[in-house]
């Protein structure tokens, strides 16, 4: 490894370049930059209101960014270059371009009307045009790997919270994303239920997949993230290995956070 | 242990209380009313049943007339048209209403406003008068005189169209407002989740939010079944030979007027019984899920 930190030697595999978003009068997010390697997972830390979620909506493009760019995997989020111009993507360009990037919500957003298998093989048959019969096989196969064999016909109400966001992990995955995201996925989630849920991610982040995932689980940021950014008011202040970041925070903002956050 | 927690504190000497052998509220005033209901549902009864002016067999004989099954039987088309162009027409209209540009949703929503702001009576006779103003039905393209389709008012806009056409749009006025209720009740949770799997708009609507929506949806559209079907009833101002026109047509000549108008409300309340018990029996299955 000769390059910087924050320029990975390979091309990164989300690019995020000066991007700044407001809503209204209210600037969220101010020149954000921040590059993610293949196979890194990044914890993005902060206080409540600080523009985390905001900035994960923002690289599969369910926000509109009003400056700045999002690259992942090399291809421009929502716009193409036509003529040296930026063009806006039109609906189902940007539909096909946001299956490359799977997200994880605080509260699992399960399709109530569907099973655990008709919502994981839903997407992949009605977007990507999958055949059923293996659309479902691969949506058993990630029930499976989640834990959830035998769950395959239960509705959303009949799980457990827990249980519920490994089923919307599978769906995420069923898409063979590049990229994960992750936002705050065990926040909603009893504290007996949260290591299940996490116990996927690591094996998924040991597995390579890209992941960015916002969290208040410093324990499983300083065991599995190989770079944690800690964000206050809708910018990054400061960024690094884990057991520095959250070890020996520099700024004033950070300590202050964690020293209210670690136990 | 029990048995002290069981007694009041400071009583815990006294015999044991139990909750079966406690001394319910008596609510009196619940049965002298009860009492006055019953006889005024009982004296009303009576006062039809024995009133010497109204002849029972009459309705009976008339149950069944031809005519009588037939305008029933355009009152049921009436109202299963109406009800389908309803339906089909609160979608589409709540959905412009909720589309992000603001000359559909401003256009869908001076729609609700005219079509619910009306009274209806007022609506079907406009509908059925057209022709005194408009003459001819043209469809094509304009500035060039090329004509698709013409042809005069009159000739197209029956009593029954004008009447199917008036109940539709009223109906889809109102119902558009319930549907409305029913998509805005799907949280933005929903949509976020089926974007981000790259369910495009029309999919997300079609397969995420409208079958969800359904179960808000449905129950209060059986309560705009049965007024629609009470509403054709109305139609009878234009002759829409409906149910109440073709009874009253029948009293016009035999002048049995009250007997008539039993005839078609013993036929409005079986339909109406039935649609209940269909109802009732949906809202259940929904329930269920
Ligand atoms: N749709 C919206 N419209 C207007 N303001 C919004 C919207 N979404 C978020 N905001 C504002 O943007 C700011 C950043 O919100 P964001 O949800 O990104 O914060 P966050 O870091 O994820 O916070 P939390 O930890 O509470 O989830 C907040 O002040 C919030 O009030
Ligand atoms: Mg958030």
């Amino acid at each position: 490894m000769t390059a910087e930190p924050q320029t990975p030697a390979d091309r990164p595999m989300v690019s995020i370049e000066n991007v700044s978003k407001s809503y209204g009068h209210r600037q969220v997010l101010f020149d954000i930059d921040l590059a993610v390697a293949a196979g890194e997972t990044v914890c993005l830390i902060g206080p409540s209101g600080c523009g985390k979620s905001t900035l994960l909506r923002c690289v599969n493009n369910l926000e509109d960014i009003d400056r700045g760019l999002v690259l992942v995997d090399g291809s421009l989020v929502g716009y193409r270059v036509h003529r040296g111009r930026l063009r806006e993507l039109r609906e189902n360009a940007a539909c096909r371009q946001r299956t490359q990037v799977g997200m994880v919500f605080q509260h699992f957003n399960l399709f109530p009307h569907m099973t655990a298998l008709e919502n994981i093989a839903f997407a992949p048959v009605r977007v990507l045009g999958e055949d059923r019969t293996a659309a479902r096989a691969h949506a058993q196969e990630l029930l499976r790997s989640v834990g959830l064999a035998d769950k395959a016909d239960a509705y959303p109400s009949r799980l457990s919270g827990g249980q519920q966001q490994r089923v919307a992990i599978a769906r995420a995955l069923a898409m063979r994303p590049k990229v994960m995201l992750f936002d705050e996925p065990t926040s909603a989630l009893d504290p007996e239920l949260v290591g299940e849920v996490l116990n996927v991610m690591r094996d998924l982040a040991a597995g390579g997949m890209t992941m960015i995932v916002v969290t208040h689980e410093m324990g499983f940021a300083r065991e599995v993230a190989s770079r944690v950014v800690f964000m206050d008011a809708g910018r990054i202040v400061e960024q690094g290995p884990p057991h520095e970041v959250l070890g020996n925070p520099r700024h004033e903002r950070s300590r202050a956070f964690l020293s209210a956050v670690l136990p | 242990m029990a048995e002290q927690i069981s007694h009041p504190p400071g009583v815990t000497g006294a015999p044991r209380l139990t909750r079966q052998d406690a001394v319910p509220v008596r609510h009196y005033g619940r049965g002298v009313l009860a009492v006055l209901v019953v006889a005024v549902v009982a004296l009303t009864a009576y006062a039809f049943a024995a009133n010497p002016k109204i002849e029972w067999p009459v309705v009976g004989e008339y149950l069944f007339h031809p005519d009588i099954m037939a305008g029933l039987m355009r009152t049921l088309l009436m109202t299963a048209l109406g009800m389908i162009f309803s339906v089909i027409g609160a979608v589409v209209v709540a959905l412009m209403r909720m589309s992000p540009s603001r000359i559909i949703s401003s256009t869908a929503a001076a729609y609700i406003f005219v079509f619910r702001g009306i009274p209806l009576i007022l609506l079907l006779i406009f509908v059925g008068n057209l022709g005194l103003f408009m003459e001819r039905i043209t469809i094509g393209v304009p500035f060039t005189g090329l004509v698709l389709y013409s042809s005069p008012v009159q000739e197209v806009l029956t009593p029954f169209a004008a009447s199917v056409i008036g109940l539709s749009l009223a109906g889809s006025g109102y119902m558009a407002e319930i549907v409305r209720g029913g998509l805005l009740a799907i949280g933005r949770g929903q949509r976020d989740a089926a974007k981000a799997l790259g369910l495009n708009s029309l999919n997300t609507t079609r397969f995420i939010v409208l079958p969800q929506a359904l179960r808000v949806i449905v129950p209060p559209m059986g309560n705009e079944l049965i007024s629609m079907l009470k509403a054709t009833a109305i139609v009878s101002v234009i002759g829409g030979g409906d149910l109440l026109t073709v009874a009253q047509a029948i009293s016009g000549a035999n002048y049995r007027t009250i007997e008539m108008l039993l005839v078609a409300a013993v036929w409005y309340f079986a339909v109406i019984a039935v649609l209940t018990a269909v109802q009732y029996v949906l809202e259940r299955r929904i329930a269920e899920r």
